[in-house]
């Protein structure tokens, strides 16, 4: 099997002037929840999102997506604009549970290629490479219920690589599992980038862990949500979770929680202060 | 498991036992019931006269139409009015207080616009059942999880595609609680038509006996249906029981 189709190295993400307002009563008001926004993903990069709670990054990546539509501005895929529908290309993992409970492992993982075409021979190797990738194959005859939360996981990411996306968007994936287990899988994170080479869009809260995955890092304001500050980590592609020894990385999550504090104390006054 | 299933045999064998002592000993007159040992000789006798085959083909017929049409146009009219704020709206007060009308009163209304044939028990059976199968859709449907729906899009899938694919089949263990209300429905609606407005059918027949004061025929057929029903009960919850294992609910 070989999950890790080549990816074109003409992928890119353009974001531009992108803002969003959820519409409300008059009596409630309209809450201007994102930017305006204004970035660019490179081809092939790990580009991860911190911010507080509240700020609108899980709303910018389903704009991304093309789960959501911007209230204004327009997101760029490949040079094409993104309207109303997911692009064939885009892969999505969510911080939820995304399995369906009613099929087995295998059966989930194969539902990412239901609409491609592709033949049925095709279909079995990916399934098979992508329970092998993520070390599953003796659960493929599982029902999710029998899996852990991390195992579960590894279902849906294995459901987002067979599709061979050439952009993933990562809405907190690791965000209900314990310390240690996020590691690992950061860790199988980043052997996976490394192998497909795709395009890594994270959302997390967690500033270690964005600091230890990304090539980028973006700082996000309290809502409305607009970026700050955008952060290189200067981390080699060969990585892993050592480097979270290093002093490097202690002063890119100081600069990260340099750049969160004042916005994340905002968050919390903005929360107390609605009514 | 085992045990609540063997105590709920045995409270069945020791009810059907307390009958039959009462019947032997006459407490309970032979003009009004036969010892159930009696019931079971002359259910087989029943059966293997052949008598009353056109009688049961016509009820398990029926029951099976209104059955279909009951779970079919549930389920499509929950799909469709699911995601309709203003239709749910506005019916979800009509489903609560549906079943305080008593359908079979509208039989003659019911012959008046469909004729005496099989269509007036059928609609009849079709309207018991099929509010049960919408509701219990409605409630499944409401607890999709919106990261399913979400997963369906960025799998590419169409509307139509994520209500078969990921909506409905997340809402099956609900809807099987309303597909099992519309067997016993259609049951109850078609052998109940057949008791006030038919000449045929399973219904007919026991009416017909009760009126002659033929006990050996009507006992007989009223333990055919109980059996019968029963028996898609048994069927239906072994369905529900893989399907809650595999989610882990069972």
């Amino acid at each position: 099997m070989n999950v890790a189709v080549p990816v074109q190295k003409t992928t890119d993400v353009l974001i531009r002037g992108v803002t969003k307002v959820f519409r409300r009563s008059p009596a409630e008001g309209d809450v201007h929840a994102l930017g305006p926004i204004d970035l660019e993903l490179r081809a092939g990069e790990f580009f991860a999102v911190v911010g507080p709670s509240g700020c609108g990054k899980s709303s910018l990546l389903e704009i991304i997506a093309g789960i959501s539509e911007p209230t204004e501005g327009e997101v760029l895929f490949e040079g094409k604009p993104i309207r109303g529908r997911v692009p064939e290309g885009i892969g999505v993992v969510f911080q939820e549970d995304a399995c369906f409970p009613w099929m087995d492992v295998s059966a989930n993982i194969a539902m990412g290629l239901r609409n491609m075409p592709i033949g049925s021979a095709e279909r079995e190797q990916r399934v098979k490479g992508a329970l092998e990738m993520m070390g599953l194959t003796e659960f493929r005859g599982s029902y999710p219920t029998q899996l852990s939360g991390g195992m579960r996981q590894r279902v849906c990411i294995a459901r987002t690589m067979v599709m061979a996306p050439r952009l993933i968007l990562l809405d907190e994936p690791f965000g209900a599992l314990d310390q240690q287990t996020r590691l690992l899988m950061g860790e199988e994170m980043l052997k996976l980038w490394r192998r497909v080479g795709t395009t890594i869009f994270l959302i997390t809260h967690a500033l270690d862990e964005a600091a230890m995955l990304a090539d980028r890092i973006g700082v996000m304001s309290a809502r409305p949500g607009r970026l700050l500050d955008i952060i290189e980590t200067g981390w080699p592609v060969e990585r892993t979770s050592e480097v979270v020894t290093r002093p490097e990385f202690g002063q890119i999550t100081a600069r990260l929680w340099k750049g969160l504090r004042e916005e994340s104390l905002k968050a919390i006054r903005d929360d107390r202060a609605a009514p | 498991m085992r045990h609540l299933t063997l105590l709920r045999i045995l409270v069945v064998v020791a009810a059907v036992l307390v009958i039959e002592g009462l019947c032997r000993i006459g407490v309970i007159g032979r003009f009004t019931m036969q010892p159930p040992s009696e019931i079971i000789r002359d259910l087989y006798r029943v059966l293997a006269s052949g008598k009353f085959n056109a009688a049961i083909a016509s009820t398990l017929m029926n029951s099976a139409v209104a059955f279909v049409l009951s779970v079919t146009v549930g389920i499509s009219l929950a799909a469709a009015i699911h995601r309709r704020r203003i239709v749910r709206e506005a019916l979800d007060p009509l489903f609560a207080t549906y079943y305080a009308i008593p359908v079979l009163a509208f039989y003659p209304l019911l012959i008046m616009l469909l004729g005496v044939g099989d269509a007036p028990k059928i609609m009849i059976a079709f309207m018991l059942g099929v509010i049960a199968v919408i509701v219990n859709t409605l409630n499944g449907l409401d607890r999709v999880p919106k990261v399913l729906v979400k997963t369906a899009r960025v799998l590419q899938m169409s509307p139509v595609e994520t209500a078969v694919r990921v909506t409905l089949p997340f809402a099956t263990p609900y809807m099987l609680t309303g597909i099992k209300f519309a067997v016993a429905y259609s049951l109850i609606g078609i052998i109940g038509s057949e008791f006030i407005l038919s000449s045929n059918g399973i219904g007919f027949e026991i009416s017909f006996s009760y009126n002659n004061y033929n006990n050996s025929v009507m006992y007989p057929l009223i333990l055919l249906v109980l059996i019968i029903a029963i028996a898609l009960n048994i069927l239906l919850s072994y369905w529900e029981k893989i399907i809650l294992s595999r989610r882990g609910l069972a």
